[in-house]
């Protein structure tokens, strides 16, 4: 029987089953960082059981380190104590850290693909939900909770029931100025918040297979907002091209065999998915949301839907409330306070470069406050190589040091009640970016254009 | 973990839709390093003012609701892997949460807490609301082991489907580690049996 991308994937790695339908699942590779993972570290100690392959782990700090003076200590006592507190563990238990100061330091989900340690074939977990970004290289990637990344140091295996497979394809060309996140921002306000729970999603077509790794990585990012496990594309020359070389990527001969195997891992023709969906790439526009979860989205021109089939009348109006926004009315032109560009979802080097790009040689509105937060060391060297960071600070862009950062505000980096900011992360729920703070999701080229104009934009008339 | 077998409490109502786990505990709060002490801040933007004082209209301040049963809209704990949330359900007092449908980790999360979450038809999730709208001191009861709910006002009893591994893990508060490392022999034949295409 033809098999998917993802069967092939996670039926490689079933150690055994378990009677009732579990299965045990192999994990290859384990990400961690310091908020998830102080717990699971402590349950070890408690249980007094050893660390099973330290060798499959990499840790770094990244949520709630500052985004400016780096080197010097962290002001907040707390956020102090738990990146204190993974250093001391990864040094206790022989975990590879790249910490605060290091040059490999960033997110999570920026460092495992640049490094070479994301790739196709495995499966990989981390404490947060954002794993689901590694889909992009063809790996079986999701989040798990802190009870998990203690099973997973302690056997390297899961304990699972295996999800149902949904295909999302796309196909067509993109509009200019259209992206990667307008197309899952678009496939989420279609499908909901929801419309994915239990499934793990391959996402195809021809506007998918055009994108950039980058890109691709943006739409796997999100796959955890329409609820669904994880999602994945298929390897292909742009996967290999863009790992070709990379620090920790495999080399010489092992490369060769590497990538002969990775071949053999896209979906085969005829193999059925549990559910699957079709869109037209002509059909998306830039996308913004509205209101308290990512799949409140439209595209730039429209209107605030006035009754919501998919989140319930009183969820749209409970979104509303908090929004300071009214049902029917377009937020095309509407006055904006920030915009924050980072977040694992756009913090790379691509996206800097499009902010780039798109404002060289302008300024960012004077009643806009505009941070750039680049989602590693590695992507602010090359940004700082490039002279992306002249660029954007010549803008009037303040570009800051890696980190999670507005994201989730566990840092100082927060946007204030009431005020309203357009971000390139991955969430708009209710105080995600600081209490009372008002999340516009967008592409990056949306968030330039909106801090150039001090409006919501259409960036096509920026293009 | 706290072994749950069977409860008869009443409940309290959450009847929103897609309650995030920002909401069940914000990112601010995520700062400690041991798994307790989270239920002072469960639902803490919704609960509290800014100045710390209770917000009067949300249920958790309306002694007219109490009790271990947490009932609230679909798609409940979507967002972020945080365990957090399922520590600061549990640790404010909740052993059981009702919904028409959970966020695949939240559900995951809570079962490996103890809490079980427990899904019910729209329909059902409707009537309940409606039974403690009629009646906050309303009681319900879980029994686990018969995989039923019963709405003691009404009478109605319904039954639930949970896994049965995590069945047999709530009742005796056993959790995953304790059978993994019991395969630990096929762990490692299954290492070294295959192709590692992971590690350079």
């Amino acid at each position: 029987m033809p098999k998917t991308l993802f069967d092939k994937v996670w039926d490689a790695h079933v150690v055994t089953e378990v009677p009732g339908g579990n299965q045990v699942l192999y994990i290859d590779r384990h990400l961690i960082h310091e908020v998830t993972s102080p717990q699971a570290f402590n349950g070890l100690r408690k249980r007094n059981i050893p660390l099973l392959r330290k060798d499959r782990i990499v840790a770094t700090a990244d949520h709630n380190v500052p985004t400016k003076d780096q080197d010097k200590p962290i002001q907040d006592p707390l956020g102090r104590k738990q990146v204190a507190m993974l250093t001391q563990n990864c040094a206790e238990y022989g975990v590879e850290l790249y910490g605060l100061g290091h040059p490999y330091q960033g997110i999570v989900h920026v460092i495992g693909p640049e490094l070479g340690i994301t790739r196709p074939g495995i499966t990989m977990v981390c404490g947060d939900s954002h794993t689901s970004t590694h889909g992009a290289f063809g790996a079986v990637a999701f989040g798990i909770g802190t009870s998990q990344v203690e099973q997973v140091m302690a056997t390297q295996c899961l304990l699972l029931t295996k999800p149902k497979t949904m295909r999302i394809n796309v196909d067509g060309d993109l509009q200019a100025g259209v992206t990667a996140k307008d197309i899952i921002l678009y496939v989420i306000s279609i499908l909901g918040t929801g419309g994915g729970t239990g499934y793990f999603v391959e996402y195809a077509g021809s506007a998918i297979r055009a994108l950039s790794m980058e890109g691709r990585m943006t739409i796997c990012n999100m796959s955890i907002e329409m609820g669904a496990r994880g999602g994945l594309i298929a390897p292909d020359q742009t996967t290999f091209d863009y790992m070709k070389d990379r620090e920790f990527a495999p080399k010489g001969e092992k490369w060769d065999e590497a990538v002969a195997y990775w071949k053999t891992l896209p979906t085969e023709e005829g193999a059925t998915f549990d559910s699957e969906y079709h869109f037209k790439a002509e059909e998306i526009t830039p996308m913004v949301t509205y209101g308290t979860n990512p799949g409140m989205g439209m595209g730039v021109g429209e209107s605030i839907p006035e009754h919501s089939s998919l989140h319930g009348d009183a969820g749209l109006a409970k979104a509303m409330k908090y929004m300071g926004l009214q049902k029917g009315i377009k937020l095309e032109g509407m006055p904006i306070d920030y915009v924050f560009i980072g977040s694992c979802t756009n913090s790379r080097i691509e996206d800097l470069r499009a902010v780039a790009k798109l404002v060289d040689g302008k300024r960012i509105a004077a009643s806009v406050t505009g941070i750039v937060v680049p989602g590693s060391q590695q992507v602010t060297k090359q940004a700082k190589l490039e002279g992306l960071d002249v660029v954007l600070r010549n803008a009037g862009f303040e570009f800051r040091d890696a980190g999670c950062s507005a994201c989730l505000g566990m840092n100082e980096d927060k946007v204030p009640a009431g005020k309203y900011c357009v971000s390139t992360s991955n969430r708009n729920f209710e105080g995600r970016q600081g209490p009372g703070a008002r999340t516009i999701l967008a592409s990056p080229l949306t968030a330039a254009a909106a801090a150039l104009t001090g409006r919501v934009t259409d960036v096509r008339e920026l293009v | 973990m706290t072994p749950f077998k069977k409860l008869t409490s009443s409940a309290v109502p959450l009847p929103i839709e897609d309650v995030d786990t920002d909401q069940i505990i914000p990112a601010r709060f995520l700062k400690a390093i041991t798994r307790e002490g989270f239920g002072e801040n469960l639902f803490r933007d919704w609960r509290y003012n800014k100045d710390g004082s209770p917000k009067a209209d949300f249920v958790l301040n309306n002694p007219t609701y109490q009790g271990q049963i947490l009932v609230a809209g679909a798609n409940f704990g979507c967002g972020s892997s945080r365990e957090h949330a399922a520590w600061a359900i549990g640790d404010y007092g909740f052993r059981v949460v009702v919904s028409s449908y959970f966020a695949d980790i939240f559900r995951g999360n809570a079962l490996n807490n103890g809490i079980l979450p427990l899904v019910v038809t729209p329909a059902v999730l409707n009537e309940i609301f409606e039974t403690i709208e009629r009646d906050p001191a309303a009681r319900f009861t879980v029994d686990l082991e018969a995989e039923e709910f019963t709405n003691e006002a009404t009478g109605t009893v319904t039954s639930f489907e949970i896994d049965p591994y995590k069945k047999t893990c709530l009742i005796n508060g056993y959790d995953d580690i304790d059978y993994l490392l019991s395969q630990r022999e096929k762990i490692d034949a299954f290492e070294a049996a295959r192709v590692d295409f992971s590690l350079a």
